[in-house]
């Protein structure tokens, strides 16, 4: 029996008959309901320029201030790098690895590895090497990925230290916030059945 | 019953005696052990696999008590320290009518973490023995936690953040208590115990009782 026409649902494990989804159709399982394939025209470009974008933004946002303190005269700003640098003596150290981890590192390395896999595709080259590896990579860290948590974070950090001294927000905080919303961007453009199917037509051929 | 008729009207993978894999969707042969497509491991669902759920959630559970009975944050004001724990700052916010997010943190520390301790717990239940809900609703159920699970970490860059920005030139200064650390590995091995979980489980269970 030739399996490669069928599809199993990633959610429930019913079979489909793997037919061409126009593009922008939504196809979802009869069974579950979960979405099946989503292409959209030009996502694998959308979705590398979207990368790209991310990666800039993150930049900014690591490395200028996002909130400044002032009080008595005196005024201290805190970056991303600030706050992973806070933990790192002593026990709380594995804090900072945390925070540097969740907050830069991991989305920055996820931005990376789509635009290492996608990129070839919009362009219509053959995948770069291991694209496989590596967008499997990508898609397991995803909800590890937590720079957009770290907005909210910084809300109620603004509230509880208001009553000590006067808090501004830096660029940074905003740098976040436009992070937030290229993600979501991001994330919604991708089909991963495509970009799968893709991946192996294009190694194949 | 709605239930018994989906069994019987939809054919999975694992019945036809294939593997789908679960992360690209590709079918593969049964005797296969890596994805076709994808190259990702795969196996059949198999309620074997929940024992990694049960453990990652036990040790959940066991780093929530000491998030919650040690100090988050110390506060030293003037060579006066004072610790605040997890409930602590909560109610310290509701004190100071910031009730907007004073709610986001009870929700974010206290509700969502309860809450997934209960329904990865459920879950894993629920494939062994009938259950009350029926299988849409558990697989909502299960996409809320996986989607919801790691807004728990809010309160962890809170005390990263005040850390970095209440130094010692100021009147006061924060440090991070072990609470934080705790509570960090908490929400970490909850999100663990919920990728674990197979949400085809959800529907093997169904099959198997309607045979
Ligand atoms: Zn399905
Ligand atoms: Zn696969």
């Amino acid at each position: 029996m030739n399996t490669d026409d069928l599809i199993a649902c990633p959610v429930c494990d019913v079979l489909h008959r793997d037919r061409d989804v126009p593009k922008h159709r939504i196809a979802r399982c009869a069974c579950c309901g979960s979405v099946l394939a989503a292409p959209k025209s030009g996502a694998m470009t959308r979705v590398t320029m979207l990368s790209v974008t991310a990666l800039i933004l993150l930049v900014a946002a690591a490395g200028f201030p996002f909130l400044e303190l002032s009080a008595q005269g005196l005024s201290h700003r805190a970056s991303v790098l600030d706050a992973v640098l806070a933990f790192s003596q002593g026990p709380m150290a594995i804090l900072s690895f945390a925070t540097a981890f969740l907050i830069v590192l991991l989305p920055a390395a996820r931005f990376c590895a789509l635009i290492y896999t996608l990129a070839p595709m919009a362009l219509g080259w053959r995948p770069a090497k291991n694209a496989v590896e590596v967008y499997r990579w990508a898609e397991w860290i995803r909800p590890w990925a937590m720079a957009e948590i770290f907005i909210i974070g910084v809300a109620v950090a603004l509230v509880k230290v208001s009553g000590l001294a006067r808090v501004d927000l830096g660029p940074a905080f905003w740098s976040f916030a436009a992070l937030l919303v290229v993600t979501v961007m991001t994330d919604s453009a991708i089909c991963r059945m495509t970009v799968w199917k893709t991946l192996k037509t294009r190694s194949d051929s | 019953m709605e239930n018994t008729e989906n069994a019987q009207r939809f054919l999975t993978a694992s019945r036809a005696g294939m593997i789908g894999c679960r992360m690209c969707g590709a079918v593969n042969p049964g005797d296969a052990r890596v994805c076709t497509r994808c190259s990702s491991a795969i196996a059949p669902p198999d309620p074997a696999s929940l024992q990694a759920v049960w453990a990652w959630l036990t040790a959940g559970l066991i780093a929530y008590v000491p998030a919650n009975v040690y100090p988050m944050l110390r506060t030293t004001t003037l060579g006066h320290s004072s610790d605040s724990t997890l409930i602590g700052g909560i109610v310290e916010l509701f004190a100071h009518g910031a009730f907007g997010v004073g709610f986001i943190v009870f929700f974010a520390s206290i509700f969502i973490p309860i809450a997934k301790f209960v329904a990865i717990g459920y879950l894993a239940i629920s494939v062994r023995r009938p259950s009350t809900l029926d299988s849409h609703s558990r697989l909502v159920l299960f996409e809320i936690v996986e989607f919801i699970g790691r807004w728990s970490m809010i309160d962890v860059f809170v005390v990263a953040i005040l850390t970095a920005l209440v130094q010692l030139d100021f009147a006061a200064s924060i440090s991070p208590g072990i609470a934080a650390v705790s509570f960090a590995l908490s929400v970490a091995f909850t999100m663990l115990a919920a990728q674990s979980f197979d949400p085809r489980l959800i529907w093997a269970a169904n099959s198997r009782s309607a045979e």
